[in-house]
């Protein structure tokens, strides 16, 4: 094939361009003619499709987007916002940590280990990026049915994937969330989620600057893995009439990603660093074009330097490629060399591909020859926009007007017993330590909380004790019932879960994985989720500070749940204070806080038992959730908590249940006045956490939460000493006494079997 | 003040967490580069966690090539202290300073959870402020930590009283005769699998400090 250079296509404009097997709309070709008042270059034909996909340009999200900047609440805290690699926050004491989540959902379908094992690296790479050491991973994944076949095939490969790169990797993975709907049998949600921290004055951009400072190129070759993976995977529905599509996704190396982090922290420390990108989606292309139009707004490449792993790759492929392990850095010529020896030390192959200019241009050459010569801004930052149009779907109305309230509930007592044991061992609340136990949650050596807790909690510094928590939820049943409302709720639930462990929120991330754009219904889901999260941020005093969109996730016609998962990022000023999930001490007083109605539509308890979805989902109130988040970091900091745990899916039930199984601990309950003991048990009304409470806390306890108005109920006392009470001597039992003088009695070894048992009996 | 080497390969995961190990026990921890030809003034060697060279051959097998490596051998002839944890147990089986070997876990799964664990052997370089038959409870993380050897080594082991640490309370990863962690005649050389320093202090890794005597035993061999 001859080579298609800028003189080439001056003299051929009538030439016939495949653009829309590179996934380019006609008008958006046109535009790219305009542009460059002729027609594009193969070279710049590939930049453009990969900048221009969905999952590049946002052309589809941005115009929503904005709220989260519009709507974004006064904040001291946010040091980077919106646009960079991934926002900064200002945690206290000159540090700042960064963290974001992106969604690996196509690749991870198509090849579950590589898929997985890629979103990692490139999330870390993200972190590292902003000059910030990576502290720890989270994972929030969803599948299909958990006895589906195709689930054995998927959950297994991404929990082998994760485990395979994070732990080699040398990252804690300290939580997450897996969760089981048939909305995702052809679309499983892998989501990845870094958090960093560094020094304030540590803090790098991806720019550009200066111009004689050279471009270098380091890390692993680049080879033909992956050209296409944003444009083609990440931005079309799959079909099954379509190709494999296997060959689109990347292939990791993670002892290369850590000898990255490494030579990258070391370079960056060194001061030798005024610009640095990562290499992920889009390659090259992306890390060339952003760069320059983030900076003085010109560079050249000489592009036949780029080591390759295959030689026999055409300028369009490198370009597009989208090989792990790379990344980019602007260096002064003054310390190339410098750059270059830290690079041996740590054997990794660097090279100067290009240079900063004044141009104005992005040109690149191939052995002499131009084959790229475009303003990089219309590359990164100049996409098309799209206002897609939007509506309310059209069987929303009857699947809201079919509410939980018509569902048969358990009546008597061995009913309720054998409830609470079905729906603890449900997949989505059962023990999920088949899947973490795969994972290193303890290298580095500062991991305070990590999975089952309710967020994951990590020292920041060793000496002063200061730390992150970090949670992520969604649950997308409702979502679909109501976006808006639903996007709150997972703000909301992970909020509470940060504040639950003794941290103040701080900021807010997300990744935002939905159905095709161009299905209006989706689009209205979308719209509407996007304002209920601006609006919740905005209420809360917590901005968002980055994010991710994964459209398409639909098969056939048939698009996923709404699923805005959302991260919040808490601090603590000293960790030794966090507050655990477990229960331990007899005699401490169990209390419920917050309200509780009967809202069981879009519950666990509706989906388990019965299979259910319909009504409408609890009702938010951001003002009480900030006020339960004060008493919970209050009640940290001054010792006023023992332990707590939020309430979210499966209730109060659950909550109990698993404060119990933590330490293998019993306690004796009751059900609060006027409370019935059905909605007492799996109600899913937000705005709730159980918490324990020291005997010489009570008074102070309970008088600060009358101050606050915030509903404190008394529902149990922890007590390891029932076993034989029950007639069950040495067994540890959580005893329910019910209004009408009867009670349940739930054997812990029993509830620890049934919520044991479920995953290694589907996966192991 | 007692200087403890932690080394680092390309690859090494827990040596940051070995050097905070060793200063909670009150020595100076020297950070040791792979490359270097000699492990300098250092009274004891840590061969930390991690996936040396990504393992990518097998666990341990190019590390043992590293230019420290050799100078690690030789002072062990000496008695110098040297303790191996997961991957520097690996590799310390793979130098032959420790019969054996480490293959992939009989579950086939990547394993991290907190073992309870015998302590067996007390009269080594790194298990001395131990009382025999003490259970103490430290995380294991490994994809390959199954302890493997024929029988009539297994018989040495145990014959000898070499067995330093035993898996109680279930075998994570199918190690014969449930050994965690060997160590050579004299005393002086250990390796293990599990993580004695990720449970150094009360607020990190697994709940409690069992984990913090295998330092401080050092430390009190070498003064004593």
């Amino acid at each position: 094939m001859t080579l298609d250079t800028v003189a080439a296509a001056q003299a051929s404009p009538d030439t016939a361009q495949p653009f829309a097997e590179l996934g380019l709309k006609a008008d958006e070709y046109q535009r790219i003619r305009e542009i460059l008042g002729r027609r594009p270059t193969s070279s710049e034909l590939a930049m453009y499709s990969v900048m221009w996909s969905e999952h590049c340009s946002y052309k589809s999200s941005k115009v929503h987007l904005r709220q989260f900047g519009e709507k974004a609440p006064p904040s001291d805290a946010l040091l980077v916002g919106i646009g960079e690699n991934a926002g900064v926050v200002d945690i206290g004491e000159g540090w700042a940590v960064t963290f974001k989540v992106e969604s690996h959902n196509h690749p991870s379908y198509v090849e579950p280990y590589q898929g997985a094992a890629t979103g990692v690296g490139g999330i870390v790479r993200d972190i590292i990026s902003m000059g910030a050491r990576p502290l720890a991973v989270m994972d929030p994944l969803r599948f299909g049915a958990p006895d589906h076949p195709d689930t054995k095939r998927v959950l297994p490969g991404v929990v082998a994937g994760i485990g395979g790169y994070g732990n080699c990797l040398g990252l804690p993975n300290i939580g997450g969330e897996v969760v089981f709907d048939d909305c995702y049998q052809g679309n499983p949600l892998v989501n990845a989620l870094c958090v960093g921290a560094m020094k304030h004055e540590d803090i790098h951009l991806a720019s550009a600057k200066g111009v004689g400072n050279k471009v270098i190129l380091y890390g692993a070759r680049t080879g033909g893995d992956g050209i296409g993976g944003v444009s083609v995977l990440a931005s079309e529905t799959f079909d099954e009439t379509g190709p494999a599509k296997r060959p689109s996704v990347q292939v990791g190396d993670p002892f290369m990603e850590k000898l990255l982090i490494e030579c990258t922290l070391e370079v960056l420390g060194a001061g030798l660093v005024e610009g640095i990108q990562d290499l992920g989606g889009a390659g090259i292309s992306c890390a060339t074009s952003e760069l320059a139009s983030n900076g003085d707004g010109g560079m050249h490449v000489w592009l036949d330097r780029v080591p390759l792993r295959d030689a026999t790759l055409s300028p369009e492929e490198i370009l597009m490629s989208e090989s792990q392990e790379r990344m980019c850095a602007v260096v002064t010529p003054a310390h190339v060399d410098d750059f270059l020896r830290i690079c041996r030390k740590w054997d990794v192959e660097a090279v100067v591909i290009g240079e900063v200019t004044d141009t104005g241009s992005l040109t690149i050459d191939w052995h002499g020859e131009q084959i790229v010569a475009v303003p990089p801004r219309t590359v990164a930052h100049e996409g098309p926009v799209y206002e897609r149009p939007s509506a309310r779907p059209a069987g929303l109305d009857d699947l809201q007007a079919n509410d939980a309230s018509r569902l048969p509930r358990p009546a008597t007592p061995d009913d309720l017993a054998r409830t609470v044991r079905d729906v603890v061992a449900a997949p989505n609340v059962a023990d999920k330590a088949w899947i973490t136990d795969q994972y290193d949650r303890y290298v580095r050596g500062n991991t305070v909380l990590a999975q089952p807790e309710d967020s994951g909690m990590i020292r920041v510094d060793e000496r002063t004790g200061r730390g992150v928590a970090i949670a992520t939820d969604c649950n997308s049943r409702f979502a679909r019932l109501d976006p808006y409302a639903g996007a709150q709720l997972a703000f909301a639930e992970a909020y509470r879960n940060v504040a639950t462990t003794g941290a103040v929120p701080l900021a807010v991330t997300n990744c935002l994985n939905f159905g095709s754009p161009e299905d209006p219904e989706v689009m209205w889901q979308f719209a509407e989720a996007v304002r209920g999260l601006a609006d919740a941020c905005q209420q809360a005093g917590t901005p968002v500070t980055g994010g991710n969109v994964s459209f398409y996730n639909s098969t056939g016609d048939v698009a996923i749940h709404p699923t805005p998962v959302v991260g919040v990022l808490g601090v603590i000023e000293d960790v030794a204070a966090r507050t655990p999930q477990a229960w331990h001490t007899d005699g401490e007083a169990i209390y419920l806080l917050g309200d509780t109605h009967d809202e069981l539509s879009g519950s666990e308890w509706a989906h388990v038992i019965h299979g259910h979805l319909g009504g409408r989902p609890p009702r938010v109130d951001l003002h009480r959730e900030r006020v339960l988040a004060e008493v919970l970091v209050a009640g940290s900091r001054d010792g006023m908590l023992s332990a707590a745990h939020d309430v979210s899916d499966g209730g109060v039930a659950v909550a109990l249940v698993e404060m119990a199984l933590r330490a293998d601990v019993g306690a004796r309950l009751w059900v609060p006045d006027g409370l019935d003991p059905f909605v007492f048990l799996f109600s899913e009304s937000a705005g709730r956490a159980v918490v324990v409470v020291p005997r010489s806390e009570e008074q102070r306890f309970t008088a600060m939460c009358a101050a606050r108005a915030l509903p404190a109920q008394r529902i149990g006392v922890v007590d390891s000493g029932l076993g034989d009470d029950a007639g069950r001597p040495s067994q540890q039992v959580l005893v329910l006494a019910l209004p009408g003088g009867e009670q349940i009695t739930w054997p812990l070894a029993d509830l620890r079997e049934a919520h044991g048992r479920t995953l290694p009996g589907l996966f192991g | 003040m007692t200087k403890i080497g932690v080394i680092t390969f390309p690859g090494s995961l827990d040596d940051g967490d070995v050097q905070r190990a060793v200063r909670v026990a009150g020595a100076e921890p020297v950070p040791l580069w792979h490359a270097a030809t000699t492990i300098g003034e250092v009274d004891a060697v840590v061969v930390p966690g991690g996936f040396s060279y990504g393992d990518y051959l097998r666990c341990g097998a190019i590390a043992r090539f590293a230019p420290i490596m050799a100078d690690v051998v030789h002072h062990a002839g000496d008695g110098l202290p040297v303790l191996g944890i997961c991957n520097g147990f690996q590799i310390l089986c793979e130098t032959h300073l420790l019969p054996g070997v480490l293959t992939r876990n009989e579950s086939l799964h990547y394993v991290c959870r907190d073992q309870a664990l015998t302590v067996e052997r007390t009269d080594t370089a790194w298990t001395n402020e131990y009382e025999t038959g003490d259970r103490i409870v430290i995380p294991v993380k490994h994809g390959e930590g199954r302890y493997v050897a024929d029988d009539a080594t297994l018989d040495w082991l145990e014959g000898e009283g070499l067995v330093v640490v035993r898996y109680a309370d279930g075998n994570p990863n199918g190690s014969f005769r449930d050994i965690a962690g060997i160590s050579n005649e004299a005393g002086n050389v250990v390796g293990l699998m599990p993580h004695p320093e990720h449970a150094v202090e009360d607020l990190t890794g697994t709940p409690g400090t069992d984990g913090l005597r295998f330092f401080t035993s050092a430390l009190q061999s070498l003064v004593g």
